[in-house]
């Protein structure tokens, strides 16, 4: 049912992607706006601060917002750029039922309501209430991420909901509670400022968090040492003190091997590791034979580097330790993360200022959405569905029967394998374009071909959407009121600026619909975004993401409170462990054992090529925003492969020429760019574009045991020389001035 | 001149080493409608192939500055306080003089327009008390709009340099380059 009704390209041409520019003289009212709201950019962790310029219900430009204090006044090109996705002549403006050989035919709310409630309620009478499943995402607000995890289990009865997360940093969420017991960063980006040493893994700072490098630059300025670990020389490599170009899958082994040269030089704060941690013995046992010799044999790095970078390490008398998806999206995402808390307890260097470790937040509400409760394991406040306790109070909050809170679900790509297998036979879908964003995408895409009824909530239609049965068109970040937690675990205010356009309704409202209709409208009762955020306040009370201190007002008054804030006199919490007292059962911070084990699919003869995946400054997460707006699309038009001359010279590849690249899941043509900033044995494709210019159609998605992750960042592969060249890239035809 | 805000204690900084190549600068400067939505600050790979370095190049604010000495139409004024406006638009015939006279190679002639234009440090910004916009977004503040002293504080191992030594050629400028502490000039040879 849900194959497409028609070609991808009369879709692509009625729905876009089409490229939108301001006017040449631009938006008429830029000068003399009604408003000026401040509020923050949509799209990553970082939650820049930021002023839409609205004019007639339409907004019209941007100003820097200097006051705010994370990044006073700066912006990326994706911040600059995004007040472009209002106004977007792709907008969703009407719901859409699917139409076989035509498309999609406009509906109403009421008709498009009535059909996805009559097929929720038909699939699950027939197939039980967890044939129903949901996707949500965390680009949604505090508000829409608690509300979807109580639509799910109280309207929907389902538990088969997880989300985005998923492919996210569900890793270093899941190290981070293993550590710790808790999962947020330990500091605010100031603790970099004047920190000795900063280790970046796996991050690609500057394309993918450009201002926090302001931050990183200033404590270079005080006289900070950087090592940054990468496959590629990326921007914030250039001027590094050290560069461990690791060869991708491998870095549990680099940790592991700093971690036995802190203890072989005694480089260890064994009053902190004798009295506050558990686990030590164990976790040094387990990498007793990592010597650096092992080391550079199995990371392809110099051993010189290791050793240097650990007698740093080991020597500072602060440091922060910073981490992403280029560590945690493994088969082994877990052990790396846990490999890096390893090194940061070993020193002691936790609970103090300037001394800091941390995930840095991929997804706007990265931090925030994971807490709340629409993740297959979750409840609100970060506690356990599978927990008696947790289950029975939240069970009260919502008004529920403890007995009729569904138990834990399957993960985002398990929730793909039982479609396959016929356990999952309806969907629905907010902020998440798995077609894009989840590995093996042509596996992804023959799931979503098979299941009876899929609707989508979206304000564009993205590359999923082109399979929904409805289509409900949503609201974009600035129509809706909310809260949303920065990667520093800052909660800060999203403002409405102005109202949907159309038709398009906002999500919350949508889902409160869907869920009078399913018969549970006395338990979805709200005003306002206040309303349900005063909810997840209780809901959170008491659990280790403790919100209930926080209020609309105090957010306003602070511009901004750091969870956990259990009270209302609760000043909120900047800097976590300063009292060494850790929410683990134990009260000790834990070191984990992560020995090395290999990726889910490593090179051979007939594929022996390393490839790894990641982002672009001027795109963001699978393109739904970003590949709508012009000038972001300008600068970087489509994906080409970064390959390094001597492994272009080996398969005989020049600049600029289509090469296959072929996996063990397909193969697609894409223009070489022989560049000297990677390593000599690895390819790099980023990965915002769908169908054939997908990295993800390569991806193997092995998943981590624990965090259930699938790996992105390492596929075997190899590649052939076609003999034609690219065409220059010239802007796209489908472009659109409004 | 109208009565401005103008801090004339505020400098332009441009430091390479910090630039990211992210081109929030340009998207930010073409926002101006005055630009007609074309960017007047220019980010470049030096050499993709063999390094992921960029470069910035804004109007360095010439204390003597050859654009408007070679222009034939008296287009292009330097105000009083330093800042070297884009060509008028009345005047300018769009001969390119400028564009080859210039040896920071910022002019640029918009052929659509017949005009030439280039920077004027975001005058309708800077005479109302603001910064440019190119510094404002900057994410890594490569481009610093703010005092000398505001500058030494922040990067005590640089040095700001605006005198640049092209041959037997000697041009100061109101922009600065941050260079290796100690340094007092750049040698363009």
């Amino acid at each position: 049912m849900a194959k497409l009704p028609v070609s991808e390209e009369k879709l692509i041409e009625q729905f876009g992607p089409h490229l939108n520019y301001p006017p040449r003289e631009g938006y008429a009212g830029r000068d003399e706006p009604d408003r000026e709201v401040k509020t923050h950019c949509c799209f990553c962790g970082m939650q820049c601060g930021m002023k839409l310029l609205v004019k007639d219900n339409r907004v019209v430009g941007f100003e820097p917002w200097m006051e705010f204090p994370y990044n006073q006044g700066r912006l990326c090109p994706k911040g600059v750029e995004r007040y472009l996705q209002n106004n977007h002549p792709d907008r969703l403006m009407h719901p859409l039922q699917r139409e076989e050989g035509v498309g999609f035919k406009q509906v109403s709310w009421d008709a498009s309501m009535e059909k996805t409630v009559s097929e929720i309620k038909r699939i699950q009478e027939k197939y039980g209430n967890d044939a129903f499943a949901m996707l949500s995402g965390v680009s949604l607000s505090n508000e829409k991420s608690y509300l979807i995890g109580k639509f799910a289990r109280v309207a929907l009865k389902t538990a088969n909901l997880d989300y985005n997360g998923r492919l996210c940093m569900v890793s270093a969420g899941a190290g981070n509670k293993k550590a710790f017991g808790l999962d947020r960063i330990s500091n605010t980006f100031e603790d970099l400022e004047r920190a000795e040493v900063i280790l970046i893994s796996g991050a690609n700072v500057s394309e993918t968090f450009p201002t926090l490098t302001h931050w990183i630059w200033r404590a270079r300025d005080y006289g900070a040492k950087l090592i940054v670990v990468d496959p590629r020389m990326i921007p914030l490599a250039r001027t590094a003190d050290l560069h461990l170009p690791i060869r991708p899958g491998t870095d549990s082994a680099l940790y592991g091997a700093m971690l036995k040269y802190l203890a072989d030089h005694d480089m260890l704060d064994h009053d902190f590791i004798d009295n506050h941690t558990s686990g030590f013995q164990e976790t040094l046992d387990a990498v007793k034979d990592y010597t650096l010799e092992w080391a550079e044999e199995v990371t392809g790095i110099e051993k010189a580097k290791i050793e240097l970078a650990s007698q740093w390490w080991g020597k500072a008398s602060t440091s922060f330790l910073l981490h992403a998806r280029g560590i945690e999206h493994h088969s082994k995402g877990v052990d790396n993360v846990v490999g890096c808390i390893n090194l940061v307890l070993a020193t002691g260097r936790i609970g103090k200022p300037y001394c800091g470790y941390g995930t840095i937040t991929g997804q706007g509400n990265g931090q925030g959405g994971r807490e709340h409760g629409h993740k297959c394991d979750q409840l609100p406040g970060n506690r356990d569905i599978t927990n008696p306790e947790h289950r029975k109070y939240i069970s009260g909050v919502w008004g529920i029967d403890e007995k009729d809170m569904p138990g834990k679900g399957l993960t985002a790509w398990e929730l793909i394998e039982a479609i396959h297998r016929g356990e999952v036979k309806g969907l629905i879908s907010i902020c998440f374009n798995p077609l894009v964003s989840l590995p093996n995408n042509n596996y992804v895409r023959e799931a979503f071909e098979k299941l009876e009824f899929y609707a989508c909530i979206d304000f564009f239609m993205c590359e999923t959407a082109h399979h929904a049965d409805i289509v409900f068109p949503g609201s974009l970040h600035e129509e809706e009121e909310g809260t949303v937690t920065s990667a520093e675990g800052r909660v800060i205010r999203i403002r409405k600026a102005v109202d949907c356009p159309g038709e398009a309704r906002p999500d919350t409202s949508i889902i409160l619909e869907l869920a009078r209709r399913l018969g549970q409208g006395d338990k979805f009762n709200y005003e306002t975004s206040e309303d349900i955020f005063n909810e997840l306040r209780v809901a959170s009370k008491g659990g280790t993401a403790d919100y209930f201190g926080i209020t609309y007002k105090k957010i306003d008054d602070n511009m901004g409170i750091f969870w956990p804030c259990p009270t209302l006199d609760h000043p909120g919490t900047k800097r976590l462990w300063e009292d060494k007292k850790y929410c683990t059962p134990d009260g000790k911070a834990h070191f984990n054992a992560a020995p090395y084990r290999e990726p889910g699919e490593v090179t051979d003869k007939e594929y022996p090529v390393v490839m790894t995946t990641g982002r672009v400054v001027s795109q963001y997460l699978s393109g739904t925003q970003t590949r709508r707006i012009g000038k972001l699309v300008d600068s970087f038009p489509e994906p080409k492969i970064e390959i390094h001359p001597q492994l272009a010279q080996q398969f005989g590849i020049r600049q600029d020429e289509m090469v296959r690249v072929s996996t063990r899941r397909g193969s697609a043509d894409f223009p070489a760019n022989i560049v000297e900033t990677i390593r000599t044995d690895t390819i790099f494709l980023p990965y915002h574009w769908p169908g054939k210019k997908s990295a993800n159609q390569f991806t193997p998605g092995t998943l981590d045991p624990v965090s259930k992750i699938p790996e992105f960042k390492v596929c075997a592969c190899k590649l052939e020389a076609l003999g034609v060249f690219a065409t220059p890239s010239i802007a796209p035809k489908n472009v659109a001035r409004n | 001149m109208p009565v401005t805000n103008y801090k004339t204690n505020q400098e332009f900084f441009v430091d390479m080493q910090r630039c990211i190549g992210c081109k929030a600068c340009e998207m930010a400067c073409a926002e101006c409608e005055t630009n007609g939505h074309e960017s007047m600050i220019h980010v470049n790979y030096i050499d993709r192939a063999v390094t992921i370095q960029t470069t910035v190049q804004v109007c360095m604010h010439c204390d003597d500055p050859a654009c408007a000495n070679v222009c034939p139409a008296d287009a292009i004024s330097k105000d009083e306080f330093g800042v070297v406006h884009t060509a008028n638009t009345a005047r300018c015939i769009g001969c390119s003089n400028c564009v080859m006279a210039c040896p920071f190679g910022v002019p640029k002639k918009n052929e659509a327009y017949d005009l030439m234009m280039k920077c004027n440090m975001c005058y309708d910004r800077t005479s109302a008390g603001k910064k440019p916009m190119c510094a404002t977004v900057c994410p890594t503040q490569a481009l610093y709009y703010g005092t000398r002293e505001e500058m030494a504080m922040m990067r005590p191992n640089s040095s700001p340099v605006n005198n640049f030594i092209f041959g037997n050629e000697k041009v100061s400028t109101k922009v600065n380059i941050m260079m290796p502490k100690g340094a007092t000039e750049l040698r363009v040879d």
